[in-house]
């Protein structure tokens, strides 16, 4: 009984504390038992259970489980216990313990039966986040966290904006769909739709994606890759489901996403852009909410987090044995790491959506439901985002690191705990995808899918074939030097750069100004009180202060700025001024 | 020429497998009944995406980098 009510979340806190206690062997065999022990207490988790602490306003519903939250909450588990493995040789207390909260407060979103359990966690999620952006290490990754924060705190507001909205509008604290009413969107619903667009990286709120994730360790954007997209994918299957805008920004993100990885240089970024993309289709299914749409959608997040991780594993294996980062600086990685380069081509092959791979029992899901919602425009553009998704992944990436021509330099060996974590991510991308109703058992509503149909089969690897032709017709024009490209970011980065001209430069100058006269005005100050008449020389000359009112330079004489001999009165008139006092006095009395 | 002729290749034989066989199922819009139609738009879609990622570098897109990978823009 208490493990059915036991919050998988509470789990992973406990290896993120046991992390910070311990070191070496020890700390390693926690963490893998730890987030083992996770993916077993999702596993045994009761349909239906839940579980509330009291709080003032009302009980805080830390777990609510039902068939959708249990699907995401697996695959985080399991995600997280594969990202551990990988991550297992290093000895960055930081990033793995922010790992484990980030991992566990994503898993606080999924069983959260409130809106302000869900706020909480979503923004812990960011804390954690843009701590694993730091781990980087680097100045960009330092500046890349920056921004990071900003965009999310945007996205954080705009969310509890909505909330607060919402609540003072409908009164529950209970978490429903906003799309089931008949009434006209709200600002509460754009409020919120705003704050999750923007952790789902809908253009053009996405730029922190390709900007950040790339920057971050390579074990860490394993984990960065996971969690924030997928768990607003989450929350907007939960609250958006058949919201139109959905339909369209999906589509949109597509593409946007192919366009921009087909330039990209840098392999991380690269992938970057294809979360963009791939989130993209599970956008769509959301958008056009019918059950083979919401079961694609759901089904796609469980795929992507699986054959994602693992591109970003190879990629970062890469990186971790030859230093390399961009897709120009050689390609001799199918000899060097054929481990490493067969992992990466399992997960390209998913991606692609490549027959016996798990990215075709997905993805093919929310095109044959946009075919069955009849929409034509979305069914033929996410067609051709499968295209771009198969050129830059499956074809542009593997040709220039793994096949390109190998311009020598040392290679690292790859720590045999990362290789041991593609292999099984990879096992996974190919048992899921022989066997789809592995997965399809756990999907949320009833909407029976066959994949593997014979016109699906042909359609799709017709469309591989010729997507192949194309790439092999103008490989040749790929080959051009790195440049940097402009993203959306550019308008914030701009607006950040004249706000800190206009309010941190401005005050600064202000201060510096205010500074400069109150020390003139304390020199002022300082005089009078050292002699008032000095003060009042500019009014005139005075009779005791020869030349005071001669410029300097036409002085004979040396100039004296005080001379209490010449400038101080004489004794005589303050007693003067005593005696006529006392006289006064005196007259006043004898009156 | 290697590559037009293979390409041609591909392309009629799948064509004549799609008129042999025609599809079925989820015939839905008009281009499900072309034959080869995936070859084609797999080609085509790919050069499209090319050519048009391309054009948004030259045009708009391309920024310099600095020594150190900053972008000039950065802020």
């Amino acid at each position: 009984m208490l493990l059915s009510t036991l919050h998988p979340a509470a789990v992973l806190l406990g290896m993120a504390l046991l992390a910070t206690l311990t070191r070496g062997v020890l700390r390693q065999i926690a963490l893998l038992v730890g987030t083992g022990a996770a993916v077993w207490v999702v596993l045994h988790l009761a349909p239906g259970a839940h579980a509330a602490v009291p709080f003032p306003l009302a009980p805080l519903r830390l777990l609510h489980v039902d068939a959708l939250s249990v699907v995401f909450a697996l695959i985080f588990s399991l995600s997280t216990a594969l990202n551990m493995l990988y991550a297992l040789h290093r000895d960055a207390t930081g990033e793995l313990v922010a790992s484990l909260v980030y991992a566990s407060a994503a898993l606080g979103v999924v069983f959260a039966g409130d809106w302000l359990t869900l706020f909480t966690c979503w923004e812990v999620m960011a804390i954690a986040s843009v701590w694993i952006i730091w781990c980087g290490g680097t100045a960009r990754a330092r500046a890349a966290g920056m921004r990071y924060v900003l965009v999310h705190m945007v996205g954080g507001a705009c969310l509890l904006c909505g909330i607060l909205l919402h609540l003072a509008q409908q009164g529950s604290v209970g978490l429903h769909a906003l799309t089931s009413g008949t009434a006209p969107a709200s600002a509460a619903f754009w409020l919120i739709l705003l704050g999750v667009g923007i952790n789902a990286a809908i253009p053009p709120l996405h730029a922190w994606l390709p900007d950040a994730y790339p920057e971050a360790s390579v074990t860490g954007s394993v984990f960065l890759s996971v969690f924030t997209t997928k768990t607003a994918v989450y929350v907007l299957i939960r609250l958006f489901p058949g919201a139109e805008v959905l339909v369209w920004a999906g589509t949109i993100m597509t593409l946007y996403g192919v366009l921009y990885a087909i330039l990209a240089d840098d392999a991380r970024r690269l992938l970057s852009y294809h979360i963009v993309s791939q989130v993209g289709y599970m956008v769509t299914g959301v958008g056009l909410g019918t059950d083979l749409a919401l079961n694609g959608a759901t089904a796609h997040a469980f795929c992507h987090i699986l054959y994602k991780a693992l591109l970003f594993m190879a990629v970062g294996a890469v990186i971790q044995a030859t230093g390399q980062r961009t897709l120009y600086d050689g390609g001799g990685g199918r000899r060097h790491l054929p481990l490493v380069c067969g992992a990466y081509l399992v997960a390209a092959c998913s991606i692609s959506g490549v027959p016996g791979f798990n990215g075709f029992i997905s993805k093919s899901m929310i095109v044959s439901a946009a075919l069955e919602a009849h929409r034509p425009v979305p069914e033929i553009l996410l067609t051709l985002a499968s295209v771009g998704t198969f050129f830059s992944v499956g074809l542009k990436l593997p040709m220039l690191l793994f096949f390109g021509p190998d311009r020598g330099g040392s290679v690292r060996p790859v720590p045999p705990n990362m290789g041991l974590a593609m292999l099984v991510s990879a096992g996974l991308c190919i048992g899921l995808g022989l066997f789809p109703h592995w997965l399809y058992d756990y999907l949320p509503f009833r909407a029976p899918y066959h994949p593997y149909t014979a016109e699906h089969l042909v359609s799709t690897l017709q469309l591989l074939l010729g997507t192949g032709l194309g790439f092999w017709c103008c490989y040749d024009g790929l080959r051009h030097a790195p440049r940097g490209l402009l993203d959306t970011d550019w308008f914030y980065r701009q607006l950040i750069a004249r706000l800190f001209a206009a309010l941190v430069v401005g005050a600064r100058q202000a201060g510096v100004h205010i500074e400069t006269c109150g020390l003139s005005a304390l020199r002022l100050l300082r005089q009078a009180v050292h002699h008032p008449m000095v003060v009042l020389r500019p009014f005139g000359r005075w009779p005791w202060s020869a030349g005071a009112s001669v410029p300097p330079a036409a002085r004979p004489w040396p100039e004296v700025v005080y001379d209490a001999d010449r400038l101080r009165r004489p004794v005589g008139v303050t007693i003067f001024w005593i005696l006529l006092f006392f006289v006064l006095v005196a007259l006043y009395g004898l009156t | 020429m290697r590559r037009g002729w293979l390409s041609g290749l591909v392309f009629v034989v799948s064509m004549g497998l799609d008129v042999l066989f025609p599809r079925q199922e989820h015939v839905v819009f008009w281009w499900h009944r072309v034959p080869a139609f995936a070859v084609l738009y797999g080609w085509l879609g790919c050069l499209a995406l090319l050519s048009g990622a391309q054009w948004l570098r030259r045009t708009w897109l391309e920024r310099d980098v600095d020594d150190d990978g900053e972008e000039s823009a950065c802020c």
